[in-house]
């Protein structure tokens, strides 16, 4: 099964939508209550990225019956040293996105804490995208 | 099956579909012109009890009669009882009315209102990884979590409500003075259907040890009337009562438990599709550092419960007052401490947990995710295909869920009336056979012939 998203920079307003479309199908197919939160605190993070780092990008999701496989990729600047940003704490967003509550550098490690696979590849001044899978059981 | 209190009572029911339309958790279907509840859906909220304007939907409750049973019977009230009755009508005399109808005793259940938050902190104390904590004081709000959120059934307080604190100690109380326990019996005056449901079927527990459930509005016309025949100079046998305080007083209504929680950051939040946007919320984990919520699906919290008789506001104003007057006499230092519940202090929150609540959830497509994603793809293209305006003229509330009872084949794709259309022009279906399906959901007296204009 195959959904996809459209996230739009600077729409924080929208951020969520995504992953609570996500969340209500995941129930619907009777996958593990707690399997759903790490789906959705995984994902809603990578959606909030691109709407606060990022010029906006798109959400692909690819549910199979045992697995969920989700790629945000995102046209942005980029992230020049991925093994830096993936430290708590280290963050890139700009003081505007900072002053809304977001940014605290807190993304990429809580995606990595909630998915089983993480794979982040960047190219600066183009884009970044991430991918991630979550295991049913 | 799954119990609900709910009924519709199906003569009465003229098949409007109001209620189809306001349930939050899309219980309600429309067959033969008559409302239907799916049983697994419905967390008795009573939107739809609220909207119905046939009366045709019912709160299943037990005969009054049946106090007479028992040698001991108990009333047990809410506390929102005594905010119906208009102000020239005391709390001491409702009382006395009560037990002139039959009662033996009288008690209010908010008098456990105390003990319950303290179960509720030590509970907290007990389990300091588990946050939000979410209160178990609405039974509706408890099955809307077990069957929507089922990621959130571990935040329930698994903690006996006031209600059933108050039957432990009226039990513990009356056998301790020699009364065996059968011919004790104990009564909820009901303020909502929600209610019923916990008592019949209750969360956590095997059984209730409540006998029976009175509905409030019912009872309210009893004692009204009594006291209005009775006249103004009826001499009321002297009791003795306990005296509510004023947190017990408040406590039913909205913010009545996080007014006086410890919790550093919490909210109180009523009304059920305002609880739905927050636990959606909740749910993503978008809403930090929260430690307790106080969630209650009716509007002003039990001030606004389905079988309140007067309005929600005046209601909570009466209950207010009376909380004015309580916290007067308790500065007074008036305010007798209730020694007796107090003895038993230590025994109720001992006895207060529950069994950790279970997810029950009513979205499962089916227990085989291969068959469930199978079913998802077909509810996907059909949507697509469907007018996507939630007409509800297929008789349910929207083309998604219309689409999902097709796909679990719990309804005809012949019952969207724009899908028959299109068969009809592609002559596929004749007339006869589409006002036969029209006439499958909603009866066959509502084509109702030419209307002039």
């Amino acid at each position: 099964m195959h959904q996809e998203y459209t996230v739009i920079e600077g729409d924080f307003v929208n951020a969520g939508k995504a992953s609570s479309s996500v969340k209500k199908t995941l129930k619907q197919l009777n996958v593990n209550p707690q399997v759903v939160k790490r789906v959705v605190v995984a994902l809603y993070e990578a959606e909030v990225n691109a709407i606060a780092h990022a010029y906006g990008g798109k959400v692909l999701v690819d549910i199979d019956p045992d697995k969920i496989r989700m790629v945000v990729a995102d046209k942005g600047p980029g992230i020049p040293d991925i093994a830096w940003a993936m430290q708590e704490g280290h963050s890139t967003a700009r003081p505007e996105v900072r002053d809304m509550g977001f940014g605290a550098g807190m993304g990429l490690p809580n995606m990595q804490k909630n998915v089983d696979r993480l794979n982040v590849t960047s190219e600066v001044g183009v884009g970044t995208t991430v991918e991630m899978e979550v295991n049913f059981s | 099956m799954f119990y609900h209190a709910l009924q519709i009572d199906e003569p009465r029911c003229i098949g409007c579909s109001r209620c189809m339309k306001i349930c939050p958790t899309e219980a309600i279907r429309i067959h033969g012109g008559k409302a239907s509840i799916q049983e697994h859906r419905c967390v008795d909220c009573g939107r739809c009890y609220e909207v119905c304007p046939a009366q045709a939907i019912r709160i299943k409750d037990d005969d009054f009669e049946d106090i007479r049973q028992y040698p001991h019977s108990v009333a047990l009230l809410p506390a929102v009882f005594m905010g119906q009755f208009p102000d020239d009508i005391s709390v001491s005399r409702v009382y006395a009315t009560l037990r002139e109808l039959g009662f033996a005793h009288v008690m209010e259940v908010e008098s456990a209102a105390m003990i319950y938050k303290d179960a509720k902190e030590r509970y907290a104390r007990q389990h300091p990884d588990v946050r939000p904590l979410i209160s178990s004081f609405c039974p509706a709000i408890v099955r809307l979590i077990q069957i929507k959120y089922p990621s959130l059934t571990e935040n329930v307080l698994p903690i006996k409500v006031p209600l059933d604190l108050s039957a432990m100690y009226a039990v513990q109380e009356l056998v301790s003075r020699g009364i065996p326990r059968h011919e004790i019996g104990l009564f909820y005056i009901t303020p909502c259907a929600a209610k019923v449901a916990a008592v019949k079927a209750p969360v956590g527990e095997e059984k209730s040890l409540i006998d029976g459930v009175i509905n409030m509005n019912l009872l309210y016309n009893r004692v009204y009337k009594h006291i209005k025949d009775q006249g103004k100079n009826h001499q009321y046998p002297p009791l003795s009562r306990q005296r509510l305080s004023a947190d017990a007083i408040l406590s039913t209504l909205t913010n009545g438990e996080r007014r006086i929680c410890t919790a550093k950051r919490s909210y109180a939040i009523d009304g059920i599709e305002n609880v739905m946007d927050f636990l959606e919320k909740l749910e993503n984990d978008e809403v930090e550092g929260v430690e307790f919520l106080e969630l209650r699906a009716c509007d002003q919290s039990c001030a606004g419960a389905l079988l309140s008789v007067d309005n929600r506001f005046l209601c909570g104003e009466r209950m207010y007052a009376r909380a004015r007057k309580a916290a007067e006499r308790e500065r007074n230092g008036e305010m007798a401490r209730d020694r007796e519940m107090e003895q038993y202090k230590d025994y109720l929150i001992d006895h207060a947990v529950l069994d950790e609540v279970q997810p029950r959830s009513m979205m499962v497509l089916d227990p085989d995710i291969s068959k469930a994603l199978e079913k998802m793809e077909k509810i996907e293209q059909m949507k697509v295909r469907l007018p996507q305006i939630d007409c509800g003229v297929c008789g349910a509330p929207t083309c998604e869920a219309f689409a999902t009872d097709v796909v679990c084949r719990q309804a005809s794709l012949h019952q969207c009336v724009f899908y028959r259309l299109h068969l009809e022009q592609a002559g596929k279906m004749t007339l006869h056979e589409g006002r036969t399906n029209m006439y499958a959901v909603w009866g066959d007296d509502r084509i109702g012939g030419e209307i002039e204009v």
